[in-house]
């Protein structure tokens, strides 16, 4: 057997034990500290949860393969509805519902990045856009959906102990993903399509893999959502919260999933702490992208996990040597 | 047939407009490769522009030709200064840096504008009439507003000063070299940066008209209404070609077309969603757009 190298050399048994320890802790927090909290301040903590899942699958499409997609709160809506739809009409767990929700979103992400991933980053960002207004208008027009009034009568399930399992279940995901030889194509075709093309990669295949992947995550953070109030509207997915999501991915660094997390977390409990600047979230918003884009454009983060800047030197200079060669 | 006609006379209305914000759409990409994202705001902030100018000078009390002349020029010339600006401040400085960094600006700005206009000028306003307003009624049932003609004659006049300026001036033969090669052209001594801030001054100018035009048609203006139609009119762009002036005017009077009759024949709420399934639609099959040429990559 040959020697493992990589990440996976600590092993991939510790990773997973601490997976286990993890949601172990979650459950025990919901279990123990959660009747104790204050709701108001739970009810943070899990719209920050929604935050981190819609965000993973955002820094994956365009952190870690480079897509501009900015229709992430569409996915978001047909991950609601759909999770809605199968809890209302079937029988089933409404966390298996949330499943069926993600589904459907990866479903609409290979619908719209089918053709559109074929072409230059540009078009994606115009035709998710696009989509985002389109699923709208649908949902609006829909009245087995709502309409714009709005689904309500739904079962409140989403718990601290659930959004954070999806979460870590995300997380994990995510990890592995980038990285298998997936998650080097995703970085490759970031870094130089053409050139990825040139040795024989199918860089469209991989760009909608990974669109599909971000499109489930937040289909997931959507069906969470949909079971946390009893009730969505189809104003909750609108551009606004597209926006939320990309400044929370463009702040934190691409290329970097600990730094957009960490962004989200922020960006998500801030408002709340600074009630007075709520009016104005968006200037902030804007201000801050095209700031950081002229002085910082990697993002906080860029290209880095929160856990190298705890590594020892040594390692982070071998890193880079054998990056240069 | 009444209906039929009566529909491509409103489509051709709602065409021009587009027409007119599809060009800044379509030069601004020909000459940095950039979705401006923020054009929709600078069409939104000639409107509100054009509105403060007509009331700080009168003209809505008494509307008259020369003060609604006077009111357009303003409303051109801001939208100039804040088209060059934009480039300026927020895109100059990441001339060198990726696409990606530069498309996540234009959202920025274009939010930042749309924001700031919220704050400023509110949700909705109306704006006045400020010349009289007809209607002829060609044949029963058949009706040709002012404002139609309005909208053509200006659109078609603006387009013909369009066509002399690239196609007759230095400057304008110059925003064709940049479009062709940026490096290029700053080797055979061209400015370059001068070119691109003209361009989209050009760009603004012709946004500005479009937003007295729309003004002057809806009487409302609001915050938003540039990234309803900025982001239409882009897929106008799309459709003709993004990259050819032509183009941008065929894929705007093909897409004002397509969206009053979806309007007219199936429904009105669906009248939105037609502009992303003709996107789609062309995406699949001629991605270069109607006009557009082929490319081929270099590395």
């Amino acid at each position: 057997m040959p020697p493992p190298t990589g990440p996976a050399a600590r092993g991939p048994l510790l990773g997973y034990a601490l997976f286990a320890a993890a949601i172990a802790a979650v459950w025990g927090i919901e279990a123990y500290a959660i009747p104790w909290t204050d709701p108001y301040l739970t009810g943070i903590v899990i719209r920050i949860g929604m935050s981190l899942l819609a965000v993973m699958g955002l820094a994956l499409v365009l952190g870690f393969t480079g897509q501009f997609s900015l229709g992430h709160a569409g996915f978001m809506a047909v991950g609601a509805y759909g999770t809605a739809m199968v809890v209302l009409h079937t029988g089933i767990h409404p966390m298996i519902g949330v499943f069926f929700g993600g589904l459907a979103a990866a479903f609409a992400g290979l619908l719209v990045g089918l053709p559109t991933l074929r072409l230059t980053g540009d078009y994606l960002a115009v035709v998710t856009l696009g989509f985002n207004g389109i699923i709208l208008v649908f949902i609006q027009n829909t009245p087995a959906l709502g309409g714009a009034a709005g689904l309500t009568g739904l079962p409140v399930v989403t718990t601290f102990g659930w959004t954070f399992t999806w979460v870590l279940l995300g997380a994990l995901f995510i990890r592995n993903l980038l990285n298998s030889s997936h998650g080097r194509v995703f970085a490759a075709v970031r870094d130089n399509e053409i050139a990825l093309r040139s040795l024989g990669v199918d860089t469209t295949r991989a760009k909608v893999i990974a669109f599909v992947v971000g499109a489930f995550w937040a289909g997931v953070a959507g069906g969470l959502l949909s079971l946390y109030r009893a009730s969505i509207f189809p104003s909750q997915f609108q551009f606004e919260r597209s926006i939320d999501i990309l400044a929370m991915v463009v702040l934190g660094g691409t290329g970097s999933l600990s730094g957009p997390l960490l962004a989200a977390a922020a960006l998500t409990a801030l408002p709340e702490v600074l009630r007075p600047i709520a009016d104005y979230r968006m200037i902030i918003y804007s201000l801050l992208l095209i700031v950081t884009m002229i002085v910082r454009p990697q993002g906080l983060l860029g290209g880095k996990e929160l856990i190298d800047l705890f590594r020892r030197r040594p390692a982070a200079a071998k890193a880079s040597g054998g990056k240069a060669a | 047939m009444i209906l039929f006609l009566q529909q491509l006379i409103n489509g051709l209305s709602l065409g021009a407009i587009y027409a007119l914000i599809a060009l800044g759409y379509t030069m601004v990409y020909g000459t940095l490769q950039l979705i401006n994202f923020a054009h929709g705001e600078v069409y939104m902030m000639g409107a509100f522009a054009a509105l403060y100018l007509a009331k700080w000078l009168g003209v809505d009390q008494n509307p008259s030709v020369p003060g609604v002349i006077v009111v357009a020029l303003g409303a051109m010339v801001f939208c100039a200064v804040l088209g060059m600006t934009i480039e300026r401040v927020a895109y100059r400085p990441l001339r060198k840096s990726s696409r990606l960094n530069m498309l996540i600006t234009a959202i920025g700005v274009s939010l930042l504008l749309q924001n700031i206009g919220l704050l400023a000028f509110g949700a909705l306003q109306s704006f006045p009439s400020l010349l009289p307003e007809a209607k002829w009624e060609l044949t029963a049932g058949l009706v040709l507003r002012s404002q139609d003609v309005q909208i053509f004659s200006t659109t078609v006049a603006l387009m013909l000063a369009l066509h002399h300026i690239v196609e007759r001036t230095q400057i304008g033969r110059a925003m064709r070299a940049v479009s062709h090669s940026r490096d290029t052209a700053a080797l055979m001594g061209i400015p370059v940066d001068r070119v691109v801030s003209f361009t989209f001054a050009i760009g603004s100018v012709l946004a500005g008209a479009a937003a007295l035009l729309i003004a002057l048609d809806k009487h409302k203006i609001e915050p938003t209404m540039g990234s309803a139609y900025g982001l239409k009119a882009f897929v106008a762009a799309v459709l003709g070609g993004i990259g050819s002036i032509p183009g941008a005017v065929a894929g705007g009077l093909l897409l004002g077309l397509a969206e009053t009759l979806v309007s007219g024949y199936i429904a009105s709420t669906w009248r939105d969603a037609i502009a992303f399934i003709l996107l789609i639609g062309i995406l699949l099959y001629k991605p270069s757009g109607l006009f557009g040429k082929h490319t081929v990559e270099k590395v």
